[in-house]
């Protein structure tokens, strides 16, 4: 009986023809193709990339220095060096994040206790020289300055989650 | 058998035999039973008023608090049980009503008692919805951050300030949610151990200063080191990040420093990361500074020194040497001097009289051990500010006199002492010897026992008063009694006559004399040989060089510093000056550059501080403690020892092929021999009485942050009180004979040399005296630290 089954099948190309199917199935389906860098996929308000450092709407930058990122970091990509300012707050005067360290797993983001270093959507940088992806904190403020708007709002929209 | 003393108890099911009388909370801490804890400190009375540590004990209706429980036979106590656990978590719940959230910017974050309990005990969820308590922060000094919103009342700062500082600076005022905690009028905290309310606070409420913000605690790698400065030796740890060392905290040792240091010890950290240190070699040509590398600047040294020793002869070598260095160094610094033909090396900088020198005692020794100090009955100290001068050992007396010790003192300043004492003698430095002369005429005729004839005829014209006798009485009665020779003796002209009648009076009231060095190794330094006079063996040189004043008054062609500032730290400090400007070669091993420094060496070589080398300190008991280094020397800067054993190689002398510094020691430590501790009948008998001069005397003290040049580069100590201040400090008397008052400018003359200088009215010290600090550049001027001295109004 299996032997006729197995003629059968052979003989009249049933596996090719169920193949053949499913590919020219696809011929009526939607794409999914991405024309990239023309078009982009959509993104997650939790997207992890590009990290960036925030300020408060006055202008005061948010990261008091408590170097939580800093220890919770698994890759020991952030190093920070901090004092306290003349008007005695608690600030930073070195906060760099090693990029190629850095392994996007966001618990710098999780672990700060003023929403300062935060991860934005950001994922196309690149480097041209060695040390081009050492973000110092100028660069990490200057991103977070640009990008302000799309930040607060990717927070205010995942604040119900928290 | 159990002794009678001995009780049983029952904690958590365990069976636990403890002492009549202890409360529960030392029992369980012995036995490692955790019990959470804020207001109770091993060291401090028990105030029993945080109420985290309370227990369940069988038959009690309530939890009970178990740092104020005492042990009773048969107790069963219960620590995890649902009540305690209850109990504990509702007293941390009222805790944190008060406490602000803001660990994150706090310094004691990740060392911080509340937060660690916090995880175990607090809840996730305030139920508390009501205005939290604020309270303003106060300013107490340059020492101290305060923080009070975080204060959980605990009261350990009040009761260190109480019980173990003495004085009473800290306070709280107020009841309930308005208790505060801060000094009792806007002021600073002066306490020379203030900085132990940092460690002892366990929120973040008092936390260190020049550390504010600086780094966290979980980034610190902890280290062990001896403390540079009080002549005991404290043990401390380093916090270290990276190559820096942040902070330093006290390390325990119940034989020397017990939990507290000094804040001397605490903060002058800040001076190894100060801007003043010296990185490079540095050789001056033609009046020029040039920075040069190792090897040339020892060429410069080995030609120039070389043409010395051979032109002038080796006697033209003179080795000036402080005695915060280390062992190790001070034995090179002498083995290096005299392989060179030199005899002329010596520690003893702030020393003047030294005609007694070959009959002294070995080493400066404390009379007795740290620890015996608590069970002193009497105790008479000579010319000793020790609150300031020895704080660890000020401590251990303090505890003897609040046992009822009596402590006497013959000082030339009315100093403040942190006890009661019965009674004093407030005398001109020129007649404290006719003072403590009448102190041995009273003895004498106590005891009945004849002396020398040389000390009777001393003491034909000398007149007893009623506080001479006493002072006798008090010594002679007492069998463990003891007479300390202070800092102020060490620099006075007639120091043989001073340590003559000390120590004929211990010998005749069967008390112990002790002598308090004014450094960390200072025993360090005369055992290794670091004298004119006498050999690391102890024995005496056949050929006794020049002491360090004889140095600078026969202005020798070449000097060696090992981290002296001539100007600074010797006795005459215009001698000092000048002999440094007059001489052919000036060779500086300094950790810090400075103007006089530029102005007068020729070759400057950067060393190493005590963090970053290896090194031993014998302190005033003469226990010897090793560190290593815990960090890397800055810049080019070498441990001073690799410096001398590589000038000891260029000058081609043999023995001086060391690898580590341990190889240095073993060889020091095997020439010293046994160190042990003899003051007994070690002076002279034929003293002469001094001549009494007329007019205003000088008298000069070392402020305690001024005494080496550590302690005078810590930014932060130097803003405290206890820095030389540049004035002269008379009584109103003086003053208003001179018509001066505070804060004029007033012309000083000593030796013919004018300068003028600030007033300041300072009751304690005495009619017709004028004081002065040294270490402060306006004096470096009028030189000799005692003598003749001329004020009047500009």
């Amino acid at each position: 009986m299996n032997k006729i089954k197995h003629y059968l099948n052979s003989l009249f190309l049933l596996e090719l023809m169920r193949g053949l199917y499913l590919t020219g199935s696809h011929l009526f389906k939607r794409k999914i193709t991405v024309q990239y860098p023309e078009e982009k996929t959509p993104q997650s308000h939790r997207f992890r990339g590009l990290h960036a450092l925030r300020r408060y709407p006055n202008g005061e930058e948010r990261c008091i220095a408590c170097k939580l990122c800093e220890a919770v970091c698994p890759a020991n990509a952030i190093t920070i060096a901090s004092e306290a300012r003349e008007d005695g707050s608690r600030r930073t005067t070195q906060y760099d994040i090693d990029l190629t360290k850095c392994i996007f797993c966001g618990f710098c983001e999780e672990s700060c206790p003023v929403d300062s270093i935060v991860e934005t959507r950001i994922f196309e940088y690149h480097g041209e020289k060695r040390g081009d992806l050492l973000l110092t904190k100028s660069q990490l403020l200057e991103i977070g300055d640009k990008f302000e708007k799309d930040i607060a709002a990717d927070r205010h929209e995942d604040a119900k989650f928290r | 058998m159990m002794s009678d003393d001995q009780i049983k108890i029952e904690i958590d099911g365990r069976k636990i035999s403890a002492d009549k009388g202890q409360m529960l909370i030392e029992v369980t801490d012995k036995n490692d039973i955790y019990i959470p804890r804020f207001c109770y400190h091993k060291k401090l009375t028990v105030a029993a008023n945080c109420r985290m540590c309370l227990v369940e004990v069988e038959k009690a209706p309530k939890p009970l608090p178990a740092c104020s429980t005492p042990v009773m036979d048969g107790m069963k106590v219960k620590t995890r049980s649902k009540l305690a656990i209850a109990a504990q978590k509702s007293v941390m719940e009222f805790l944190l009503i008060n406490h602000p959230l803001d660990c994150p910017i706090c310094d004691q974050g990740g060392e911080c008692e509340l937060q660690d309990l916090a995880m175990g005990y607090g809840s996730d969820v305030s139920r508390y919805q009501e205005r939290k308590r604020v309270v303003m922060d106060k300013n107490i000094g340059s020492l101290i951050q305060t923080d009070l919103t975080r204060c959980i009342h605990c009261t350990r700062c009040v009761r260190f300030g109480e019980e173990i500082a003495g004085i009473r600076e800290l306070g709280a005022t107020g009841r309930g949610e308005n208790m505060e905690i801060g000094t009792y009028i806007k002021k600073s905290v002066v306490s020379e151990m203030s900085g132990n309310v940092i460690d002892l606070c366990p929120v973040g409420a008092l936390t260190s200063k020049p550390f504010r913000y600086s780094a966290r605690t979980w980034e610190l790698v902890q280290r062990d080191t001896i403390a540079p400065h009080d002549s005991v030796g404290s043990n401390i740890h380093l916090h270290i990040k990276g190559d820096k060392v942040m902070r330093v905290v006290p390390a325990e040792n119940e034989a020397i420093n017990e939990t507290w240091i000094s804040d001397r010890d605490r903060f002058s950290y800040e001076a190894i990361n100060s801007d003043a240190r010296l990185h490079f070699p540095m050789i001056k040509e033609d009046g020029v500074w040039q920075q040069v590398d190792w090897q040339e600047a020892l060429n410069v040294i080995k030609e120039k020194l070389g043409n010395i020793l051979n032109q002038a002869g080796p006697a033209q070598l003179g080795t000036l040497i402080s005695p915060t260095a280390t062992l190790e160094e001070l034995y090179l610094a002498q083995k290096l001097t005299r392989a060179l033909g030199s005899n002329n090396i010596d520690s003893r900088l702030k020393q003047i009289d030294f005609s007694d020198q070959l009959v002294t005692p070995r080493f400066p020794w404390l009379g007795q051990s740290i620890v015996d100090f608590e069970e002193n009955q009497a105790a008479l100290l000579i010319g000793s500010n020790l609150r300031k001068d020895q704080p660890i050992i000020n401590h251990r007396l303090r505890k003897a006199a609040l046992n009822g010790a009596s402590v006497m003192v013959l000082n030339p300043i009315d100093y403040e002492f942190n006890f009661p004492l019965d009674c004093k003698i407030i005398s001109p430095p020129n007649s404290i010897t006719s003072e403590l002369s009448a102190i041995l005429k009273a003895v004498i005729k106590l005891s009945g026992e004849k002396v020398d004839t040389a000390i009777t005829k001393l003491l034909k014209d000398v007149t007893i008063n009623k506080t001479h006798q006493t002072i006798a009485d008090t010594l002679f009665n007492n069998d463990d009694a003891i007479v300390l020779l202070g800092n102020f003796t060490t620099t006075h002209p007639q120091l043989s006559l001073l340590r003559t009648l000390s120590g004929e009076i211990t010998k005749l009231t069967h008390s112990k004399l002790g002598y308090l060095s004014d450094s960390v190794n200072s025993s360090g330094a005369w055992l290794s040989g670091a004298l004119p006079h006498r050999l690391t063996s102890g024995s005496k040189n056949s050929n006794i060089g020049l002491s360090s004043h004889e140095m600078l008054a026969q202005k020798l062609k070449a000097y060696l510093l090992l981290a002296v500032e001539p100007e600074l730290d010797c006795w005459d400090t215009r001698l000092a000056q000048q002999a440094m400007q007059d001489a052919e070669l000036v060779v500086a091993l300094t950790a810090f550059q400075s103007e006089a420094l530029n102005n007068y060496a020729d070759v400057l070589l950067p060393i190493a501080t005590f963090t970053e080398t290896s090194g031993t300190y014998i302190n005033n008991e003469g226990t010897v403690q090793c560190f290593n280094g815990a960090v890397p020397p800055q810049g080019e800067a070498r441990p001073a020892w690799k410096v001398l054993r590589v000038l000891g190689n260029s000058f081609d002398v043999d023995g001086f092929d060391y690898e580590s510094s341990a190889e240095v020691y073993d060889e020091s430590i095997k020439a010293i021999g046994k160190i042990e501790g003899d003051n007994t009948n070690q002076w002279q008998l034929t003293v002469t009485a001094g001549t009494k001069k007329q007019g205003l005397q000088r008298i000069t003290e070392t402020p305690m942050n001024m005494i080496d040049s550590l302690t005078r580069h810590a930014t932060s100590l130097q803003k405290t009180n206890d820095v030389a201040d540049g004035a002269i400090h008379i009584n109103s008397t003086l003053a208003k004979k001179n018509k001066l008052s505070n804060a004029d400018d007033a012309t000083v003359e000593q030796d013919k040399q004018q300068v003028t200088m600030k007033v300041m009215v300072d009751e304690r010290v005495p009619d017709n005296c004028v004081l002065i600090q040294s270490a402060h550049p306006s004096q470096i001027e009028l030189g000799a630290a005692f003598g003749s001295i001329k004020i009047g109004k500009q």
